[in-house]
């Protein structure tokens, strides 16, 4: 068993602590310790993009991430996207648009999604599609997926 | 067998530093027992499948602020080995001087990797399919190391052509840390391109490689640069290719004729994503295309 470290972080916008093994990785974190079970286990190696969750305003692999790097450093999950009790607008985009079936990949698309329209308004549809390419989805086909974010981004041009 | 192997590889740490200087990350590292923690992409991947054990002590190097950067001094660009795949996609100086760098990086991974993995891991990870080093063998780049002697700090520059050994080797000592790249700002005219392969257009390991770069004046190719990935146990240096280009007009017969050059050097092997027949037809097309593009412009 690995040492173990104290690490100090934001979550969703609220102090946390926590003691982690220092070889556990974030996905395992959030799900394990502090229940935050929208963050998907798939691949377990970055191919798939289910767990991807926000650090310092930064997209990332969360299964990829050693959970004691994130000493000092805000941590975003789809759990704390609704700053209301309304949705967030990428996730009511999302609703509206039918781009969900069985879910299982929505929250790491949803915070993908978020980070490209938080760092990038002005992607192009195309612009969008690359910015996704790191997120799989097994059964919608991505047309609603795009058409909800694109909508959401207010973005300009057709599918090509 | 398999499991006894994962058994053998996963050590538990013992340590854990995250140093915020460079002189104390070679402190940590000065007897030679750490595994260093950078984007981690690649660390926690093979280290949770067992092909890679950790070392007693794991030390973070992120909060290093001595190896970030992108700067131009004295006719040289230093990228340090902090600087992530996605700060190499964004940053003006690159776009300006080494745009095979940003085109490289736009084929790097996926975004979510790219914010996160750096220039020094994919280096030091010296994977023969490692996508930043064809460009940067095509730009004749020196990897930075420093570590402690005699409680000082001492630093080398080995050129990238001598920094790999083999799959997941290179000449990197055990106390010593890769601080960044370097190269010489790339002459007026110097034209590069990078190409991969791969179905899926994010996150594929290619199975060839390629980078080419040269000047081309009056349709005739000179200083003359060609590198590969994937098609031997490092990426390497296609010299024989660049020696028979130089010097060249670029006609159908010139190219067909480095193709095959570039096929006696190369010993590409049968794996889950291509055989060695597929890979020695894929130096050939993305050699023609290369060459079609660098005299485009």
């Amino acid at each position: 068993m690995s040492c173990k470290v104290e690490i100090k972080f934001t979550l969703n916008g609220r102090p946390e602590k926590a003691i982690v093994p220092v070889d556990l990785n974030l996905l395992a974190m959030l799900r394990d310790m502090f229940d935050l079970k929208g963050a998907k286990y798939a691949c377990g190696e970055g191919e798939c993009g289910a767990c991807t969750v926000i650090v310092d305003k930064l997209s990332v692999n969360s299964c990829l991430t050693f959970a004691v790097d994130c000493d000092g450093r805000e941590v975003r999950t789809v759990e704390g996207l609704r700053a209301t009790d309304k949705l967030h607008p990428m996730q009511r985009a999302f609703v509206d648009h039918g781009a969900i079936q069985c879910g299982f990949c929505m929250p790491g698309m949803i915070m993908q999604a978020t980070h490209l329209s938080d760092t990038s308004p002005g992607l192009t549809r195309d612009g969008l599609k690359r910015g996704l390419e790191g997120n799989v989805c097994r059964c919608t086909g991505y047309t609603k997926v795009l058409d909800a974010v694109s909508d959401a981004m207010n973005t300009e041009g057709v599918d090509q | 067998m398999m499991a006894s192997q994962s058994k053998a590889t996963k050590n538990a740490i013992d340590d854990y530093l995250a140093p915020a200087t460079l002189s104390d990350a070679l402190g940590a590292l000065e007897d030679g027992e750490a595994t260093i923690l950078a984007g981690g992409t690649d660390l926690m991947v093979q280290t949770q499948s067992g092909r890679v054990g950790y070392k007693q002590r794991l030390v973070n190097i992120r909060r290093i602020d001595e190896l970030r950067g992108i700067s131009e001094h004295g006719g040289r660009i230093c990228i340090g080995a902090l600087v992530t795949i996605t700060e190499l996609l964004n940053n003006t100086l690159v776009a300006e001087k080494v745009p095979v760098l940003a085109a490289m990086a736009d084929k790097f991974a996926s975004n979510q990797i790219r914010n996160v993995a750096t220039v020094g891991g994919n280096i030091c990870n010296a994977s023969p399919a490692g996508d930043s080093i064809p460009p940067f063998l095509v730009l004749d780049a020196d990897v930075e190391l420093a570590c402690l002697r005699d409680g000082k700090a001492a630093t080398r520059s080995v050129p990238i052509t001598e920094f790999f050994t083999g799959p997941g080797r290179t000449v990197r000592a055990s106390n010593e840390l890769v601080t960044g790249i370097s190269f010489a700002v790339p002459q007026a005219g110097f034209i590069a391109r990078f190409i991969k392969s791969g179905p899926r257009p994010a996150l594929e390991i290619s199975a060839v490689s390629m980078a080419l770069g040269g000047v081309v004046e009056n349709d005739v190719f000179r200083s003359v640069s060609l590198s590969f990935g994937s098609v031997a146990p490092t990426a390497m240096r296609a010299r024989k290719a660049e020696t028979f280009l130089t010097g060249k007009k670029l006609d159908d017969e010139t190219i067909r004729a480095a193709v095959e050059t570039a096929l006696e050097e190369v010993s590409p092997i049968d794996d889950v994503r291509a055989s060695i027949w597929y890979r020695r037809h894929l130096v050939g097309v993305y050699l023609r295309r290369l060459v079609a593009d660098v005299v485009q412009g």
